[in-house]
């Protein structure tokens, strides 16, 4: 019943309070990362019993095509009417109420952008299907994360237009059963939302906490004070309080955090706000805060404190490793994933089908093409021919269009980098230097490009696929070197992505670098001889795949080991004794052509 | 019509309000490209600008805004009906928002349906171009716009007539407007013959000074509390900046512009290398706008100096990989050639 005390509780408790404050302000949206559960179904139980029973509720299937979201043309309203009926979209239909995404991690960015259009406006604006239209589509969101690792999260553009992201994962079934607040409570604190004020401190202390955490997108200060207005009317109050602005920077701001205050603070926020009562911080410009120079900081250090006591424990140990870790903060971008299914290539215009043959029918252009010819079509007294209903569209099947894809075969190119202690002593930097030489080709070729390395006990994904040169370049940047080298844990991961990229209808290409050696097995243990057949064995499953790989030897001097493992995985074998950077990439440009080859051979 | 936040109501961006000014002063600078962080306000920008400009002069019902002042350019429905005088109203000057997921048909305009269905009339119903003839046509995250939209957009802001040809109808009808597309590098890049098409490109960072993110919090906050009276207390900044556009726009032609002025700019290209006289051109005419902004009677060195960047550091010759390159490679040439 006590909503209002600020220290950090259980995390149920504060799960519970982020349901609180979305059933008092549903566009504060929230992205809860949970695995599909109880305790998930529990928590969207409560939001839901929290709000009015009037209020929508729909969900988002994931693949949710233009059509669902947006709306558009109603087919068979539209046959049946003889004239064009629209049909909204999901989105227009939540208006006033509740949006769930369904898996929003792997929500492409295609459709996130969608979803940021409408949030910003307010409106589903659509023009599709020779319609116009502007629907109002306020809604609050909530985007259900199940990703597993730290790649897998819902788009950018997703969590930066939601106020919260809470993490049930640690909660136990059996903890969830308390609840802090009834519908009651919610409904008065909906009404009282309107009347409840902040001081001017309280802005300065959410911005700054912004500012020191390293959150570079203003909309997470506008949210944290949202929620601390939401705050302040669940406990009755029509003013925030310090405790509100703490609580909202604590689940807020803290896991949006890019960087640890103590360590990284900006020097003009350490000496001017940011320190306690000092003589001589009086402040530059009084013009903004007037009577306010000595009460804000206090404030201002409740409110950093709040927020960093709460940075999750993951996102914390992932701060402190500085900026190689960083790296994959949530606020990268995530172009690569599946921006275009296959069906879906870029349409070269419509053509006459008589006869389907299993291609798609383009609905709007057959009514287009049906459309001029309705009144020849009819009986002299207005009626549809024979057979058809009274008020129904004559189509024939020469009206029949269906649009063609040009389907690009899109190239994917791994890259599987030793950078293990060997490999990174004489040859990481070339290998980096060629690695770039080759982006910018891809860059050129609109390829994507995906970075595999191994090193010490296992293989990481540093770079998912993208288009992204910025990201390619900054993640090759903080690539680190050293450590043993798992050989067969960084083919299988290839493997893995390359057949993934297969089945997303793309056409991979590996290009592993190595000198062939490895020192630890699939299993992690330690042992050349061992590690080696197993990598021979990663080998030949990568073959199964059926990807166009080529191997590069990076050796100092060209070994059997390489040549044999290429061997085994049908790869072309580069053996580059002497490379530099500008060697390789020239060894290497020129056969992506391998790829689609291979593939139309299949 | 939703109220939008005011122009002059947001905090620094200098660099996006310059561009956007210049381009409503001088169209023919091309399109402006805004690339950059999430939440830095570029959207912001953009859709104020509506309500920014003065309002401009159409002929009453015209389906494709023709400018009755331009008897020339009417079109054929205006033409009909010009025998006896054009009636014309004033209208915002039209932003159109093209919305992700806008099919090919709406945009550049398509057979009726409603009317072939009902009546069995074909007869032409424009799409988004002509509704952003004479305005500006916004794309927000440009780099997620399926290619063959942003071909076809390209080619028509370029040409400034939009050719239908589809279901047995030929229709061709002035678009003249000015592209302006948002986006952030994370989400994947252009390809460099787009970058090239757009006239200036701004690249927006979200300020790291305190107390400009505090004002940006606060401005929005109460705007989006009270709307109706945030705009108006802001309306008295917006019509004299309004006032300022319009004589900017009348000042234009009389800017002179010296042959000195036009080799330095040629020179400052020269040292970046930049490909094809596009870069030449953007930059003379964005540096003559700024002139009539300020109200200077000839282009000096400063307004070059100030648009070099904007104009010039998407043109480069450059190493796809040298991401912060560009505006420093500006900068030194323009220290160079200008002195410090």
């Amino acid at each position: 019943m006590n909503q209002g005390s600020p220290a950090p509780k259980s995390p149920w408790t504060d799960a519970t309070l982020v349901a609180c404050v979305v059933a008092v302000d549903p566009t504060c949206g929230v992205v809860v990362k949970a695995s599909a559960g109880p305790v998930r179904d529990q928590w969207l139980i409560l939001v839901r019993g929290l709000l009015p029973r009037t209020m929508p509720w729909r969900r988002v299937p994931l693949h949710a095509t233009d059509a669902q979201l947006l709306g558009g043309l109603d087919f068979a309203a539209t046959l049946a009417a003889g004239r064009p009926i629209a049909e909204r979209g999901l989105m227009a239909e939540a208006d006033g109420g509740m949006l769930v995404l369904a898996m929003a991690e792997r929500m492409t960015g295609l459709a996130a952008a969608r979803f940021a259009a409408v949030l910003d406006h307010g409106a589903v604006v659509l023009e599709r299907d020779g319609l116009t239209l502007r629907t109002p589509a306020r809604f609050g969101v909530i985007a259900l994360d199940e990703g597993a690792g730290g790649e897998e999260r819902p788009p950018p553009a997703v969590l930066d237009r939601t106020a919260f992201h809470i993490d049930l994962g640690g909660i136990a079934f059996k903890d969830t059963s308390d609840h802090s607040c009834d519908a009651g409570e919610v409904a008065a604190a909906r009404a009282l939302l309107q009347h409840v004020r902040h001081s001017a401190e309280s802005v300065d202390a959410l911005c700054a906490a912004a500012l020191a955490l390293g959150i570079g997108s203003l909309r997470a200060p506008l949210f944290a004070l949202r929620a601390a207005r939401g705050l302040a009317a669940l406990a009755g109050r029509i003013e925030v309080v310090p405790d509100d602005a703490a609580a909202a920077a604590r689940l807020v701001l803290a896991p949006r955090a890019t960087v640890f205050p103590l360590s990284e603070r900006p020097p003009q926020v350490a000496s001017e706000d940011k320190l306690p009562p000092d003589p001589h911080g009086s402040k530059t410009d009084d013009a903004n805060q007037d009577a306010a120079s000595e009460s804000t900081h206090p404030l201002n250090d409740i409110v950093l404190t709040a927020a960093q006591a709460a940075i999750p424990a993951a996102l914390l140990a992932q701060l402190q490793l500085g900026p190689a870790a960083r790296l994959r903060a949530p606020s990268a971008g995530r172009s690569g994933a599946a921006r275009s299914s296959p069906q879906h290539g870029r349409p070269v215009g419509v053509r006459n089908a008589a006869r389907l043959d299993g291609n798609r029918l383009n609905i709007i252009e057959t009514l287009r093409a049906a459309a001029p010819w309705q009144r020849l079509r009819r009986d002299p007294d207005g009626r549809a021919p024979s057979g058809d209903l009274k008020s129904g569209i004559a189509i024939r099947c020469q009206d029949f269009r269906v649009t063609r894809f040009k389907q690009r075969a899109q190239t994917t190119s791994i890259f599987v980098v030793d950078a293990s202690g060997s490999a990174a002593l004489h040859r990481l930097a070339e290998v980096k230097g060629a690695v770039e030489l080759l982006l910018a080709e891809c860059y050129v070729r609109r390829d994507q490009v995906a970075l595999v390395a191994f090193r010490g006990r296992g293989a990481e994904l540093v770079l998912p696929p993208t288009r992204s040169l910025v990201r390619a370049k900054r993640s090759l940047a903080g690539l680190p070197g050293g450590g043993a080298t798992p050989l067969a844990a960084g083919i299988d991961a290839a493997a893995r992505l390359a057949d993934a990229i297969r089945r997303k209808g793309q056409s991979p290409l590996v290009i592993l670098m190595t000198d062939g050696r490895a020192n630890i097995a699939r299993n992690g243990d330690p042992g050349r001889a061992r590690a080696e057949a197993d990598a021979v064995l990663s080998a030949q499953q990568l073959r199964m795949v059926g990807a166009a790989t080529i191997l590069v030897d990076t050796s100092p001097q060209p070994t059997s080991l390489a040549a044999r493992l290429a061997g085994e995985m049908g790869a072309r074998y580069l053996p580059l004794p002497h490379v530099d950077a500008v060697g390789l990439s020239n060894a290497i440009l020129g056969l992506p052509a391998l790829a689609s080859r291979e593939l139309s051979a299949r | 019509m939703t109220i939008v936040f005011p122009f002059t109501a947001i905090v620094g961006q200098d660099e996006i309000k310059l561009a956007l000014m210049v381009a409503a002063i001088d169209p023919t600078v091309g399109g402006v490209l805004i690339f950059g962080d999430r939440g830095s306000g570029k959207s912001t920008a953009v859709r104020a600008l509506a309500a920014l400009l003065p309002k401009m002069r159409v002929v009453a019902g015209c389906r494709y805004g023709c400018d009755p002042a331009d008897i020339n350019a009417l079109c054929t429905d205006c033409r009909a009906k010009t025998k006896g005088g054009v009636k014309s109203t004033l209208v915002p000057v039209p932003v159109v928002d093209l919305p992700l997921g806008a099919t090919e048909d709406r945009v550049v305009g398509a057979l009726d349906l409603e009317r072939a269905l009902a009546h069995g009339v074909k007869a032409f119903e424009p799409g988004l171009l002509a509704r952003a003839h004479r305005g500006f046509l916004y794309i927000d995250e440009v780099n997620l716009l399926e290619d063959h939209l942003v071909d076809l957009l390209l080619d028509v802001a370029a040409s400034g007539e939009n050719v239908v040809e589809r279901e047995g109808l030929s229709v061709r009808h002035a678009a003249r407007f000015v592209l302006i597309g948002t986006g952030n590098p994370e989400e994947g890049d252009l390809r460099p013959q787009l970058l090239d098409r757009f006239g200036l490109l701004v690249e927006v960072r979200t300020s790291n000074d305190l107390q400009t993110r505090v004002e940006v919090v606060r401005r929005r906050d109460a705007f989006e509390r009270d709307p109706v009276s945030f705009v108006a207390n802001w309306e008295k900044q917006t019509a004299r900046l309004r006032r300022r556009i319009v004589a900017a726009r009348e000042r234009l032609p009389t800017v002179a512009l010296e042959q000195i002025t036009l080799e330095r700019a040629a020179k400052l290209c020269i040292a970046l290398g930049t490909d094809g006289l596009r870069g030449e051109l953007t930059l003379i005419r964005a540096a003559r706008a700024v002139a009539a902004l300020e109200q200077h009677s000839a282009v000096s060195d400063s307004h070059l100096r100030l648009v070099a960047p904007l104009a010039l550091r998407h043109r480069l010759r450059r190493n796809p990989l040298d991401d912060a390159g560009s505006s420093a490679r500006v900068e030194r040439a323009v220290t160079e050639l200008f002195g410090p």
